[in-house]
């Protein structure tokens, strides 16, 4: 369905920009991206904790056949984690491809990434399916129409464990019903500036949302981007829940386009300073922490979804989210290294990554 | 910065957690981090569920908790004390044979103990059906609840012409 071809090979894949990362969906200047995933499990095998590697062997090899043939995977590429290196797996979880449970590699595990990147498929982690859909910017919607359909091309060759009470059965209870999680990653500095993000946050958590960082479940809150998903999965149903998480948002787009207002009109100068100060270090250090990057990057995505002119695209500092991290560093270095020398190496990566954009825009700042 | 643990290596790993609504920042160094367990790959879940558990289980007698322990679900061979330790059932079947232990467990998670989402597409058209006009019945009386009535009037459109196409057995009426 693709009109490029996916990738062929792990190195194929992790050259490409993640799709999620492209900086262009609609409202990409305040939210970064848009996930739903659905669990699932045969309902013929124990979960995954349970079954014995021959029986995950056996999952992987049904359900990896089954998405392969399903037109929403056609000529996408399958990996086995226990092929892959340690650097290698973290790197899929910094691309938000695998989860932490699917990247320990220790059992047979595996996924399933389609040509486009938009659509994956987790084999073996803690249920035997999660299906994932990602969108750059606020596209609820789209996604969800996306993981709908995968779902029931694979429900066609798989019987799915399922009960007209319980709906979807999962390892986990909390996870029962309808086994979705639809949730944005959001930008929100003004609000977290003018110290009114408990506020909002509190009454994300009262209306049955849950809030996390940039790497999911108990993962810190880093560059003022918040991951705010829907927390139940009984007794509403997936447009329901979704629809709820778009209204909510919104509202919160709303306070936090409100606090950027306030704060350009009371205090521009120390605006644009923190911005370009931001752009500064990042531009010419010479060792640099991954948190510090990615603080430094909210800094600038401010300044280019303010308008600022002269800053990167929104796509430079998205990238640099991900290329930062240790896996991807790793990788990019071709060697292990410690954090120190992470630091020197992540710093020359940024400096290379913002300098390239600037010859690119043809305009140095 | 040194780590707040140890206070001897440099903080590598930052965490910033968000309990009880507010913002708690803690740095601490890769070792210290370790042991702590402070890391993004802890199974949560497990601990979510067991102290949702351990709350439920205190208006029981030892006896009640020794004998709900001892339930046995007859496919994967699981018990229910191991659902509560691990937090995670064995297979889809646990769930029928744990069902009255787990149903106010759902409660306690969801609010609710009935799935209202979608079916499975090879349940058959009928099945599906059948469901897509109970999820209308109840979106009808919600739209009812919030006096839209243009909107209601659409889903009752919407339900005769389902109903029309499925010709027996009625769903039950949505209460």
């Amino acid at each position: 369905m693709s009109h490029t071809p996916g990738p062929v090979n792990f190195d194929d894949l992790v050259l490409r920009t993640s799709p999620w990362l492209s900086g262009d969906g609609p409202h990409a200047d305040l939210v970064l991206s848009t996930r739903i995933r659905l669990a699932r499990n045969l309902e013929q095998v124990p979960f995954t904790h349970r079954a014995r590697d021959e029986q995950l062997q056996g999952v992987l090899a049904s359900a990896g056949g089954a998405a392969q043939r399903s037109t929403s995977f056609a000529g996408g590429l399958m990996l086995a984690m226990n092929d892959l290196s340690a650097v290698e797996r973290q790197v899929l979880v910094e691309r938000h491809l695998v989860s932490h449970e699917l990247g320990d590699g220790s059992r047979p595990r595996g996924i399933l990434v389609a040509p486009d990147e938009k659509l994956s498929l987790m084999i073996n982690e803690e249920d035997h399916l999660r299906l994932q859909s990602m969108a750059a910017g606020f596209q609820l919607a789209d996604a969800w129409a996306s993981a709908d359909a995968a779902d029931d091309e694979l429900n066609q060759s798989l019987d799915f464990a399922f009960s007209e009470e319980m709906g979807y059965l999962t390892a986990c209870p909390t996870n029962a019903g309808t086994g979705l999680r639809a949730s944005v990653l959001i930008h929100l500095p003004a609000l977290v500036l003018l110290d009114e993000i408990q506020k909002v946050l509190k009454g994300v958590m009262q209306v049955g949302l849950s809030v996390r960082g940039l790497y999911g479940e108990h993962s810190e809150v880093m560059g003022n981007l918040f991951q705010i998903s829907n927390q139940t999965t009984l007794g509403r149903s997936e447009r329901d829940s979704i629809e709820s998480l778009e209204r909510v948002t919104r509202q919160i787009m709303d306070a936090e386009e409100r606090a950027r207002d306030r704060m350009m009109r009371d205090a521009r100068v120390q605006i644009e300073d923190k911005v370009w100060r931001a752009y500064g270090t990042l531009r010419y250090c010479r060792s640099v922490h991954a948190r510090e990057v990615i603080n430094l990057c909210s800094a600038i995505r401010l300044g280019v979804a303010l308008g600022l002119p002269g800053l990167c695209p929104l796509r430079v500092v998205n990238e640099l989210l991900v290329l930062t991290q240790p896996g991807h560093l790793q990788r990019y270095a071709a060697a292990e290294l410690t954090p120190s020398e992470r630091n020197v190496i992540r710093a020359q990566l940024v400096r290379e990554r913002l300098s390239s954009a600037e010859h690119e825009s043809g305009s140095t700042p | 910065m040194l780590c707040q643990v140890c206070g001897k290596n440099p903080a590598t790993v930052h965490f910033t957690e968000i309990h009880d609504n507010k913002l708690t920042e803690i740095n601490v160094c890769e070792r210290c981090a370790e042991e702590k367990g402070l890391r993004a790959t802890s199974h949560p879940h497990k601990f979510d569920i067991a102290d949702l558990l351990a709350g439920m289980v205190d208006t029981m007698t030892s006896s009640d908790e020794e004998r709900v322990g001892r339930v046995q679900c007859p496919r994967c061979g699981m018990l229910y004390s191991s659902f509560r330790e691990t937090g995670r059932l064995g297979c889809a079947e646990c769930y029928s044979a744990f069902q009255f232990q787990l149903r106010p467990l759902l409660r306690r998670i969801h609010g609710d103990t009935r799935h209202r989402g979608k079916v499975p597409a090879r349940d058959g058209d009928g099945a599906v059906r059948s469901r897509q006009i109970q999820r209308l019945h109840d979106d009808l009386q919600r739209a009812v609840e919030r006096e839209d009535f243009e909107k209601a009037a659409g889903i009752r459109d919407e339900i005769k012409r389902l109903e029309a196409e499925t010709p027996a057995p009625r769903p039950e009426e949505a209460r």
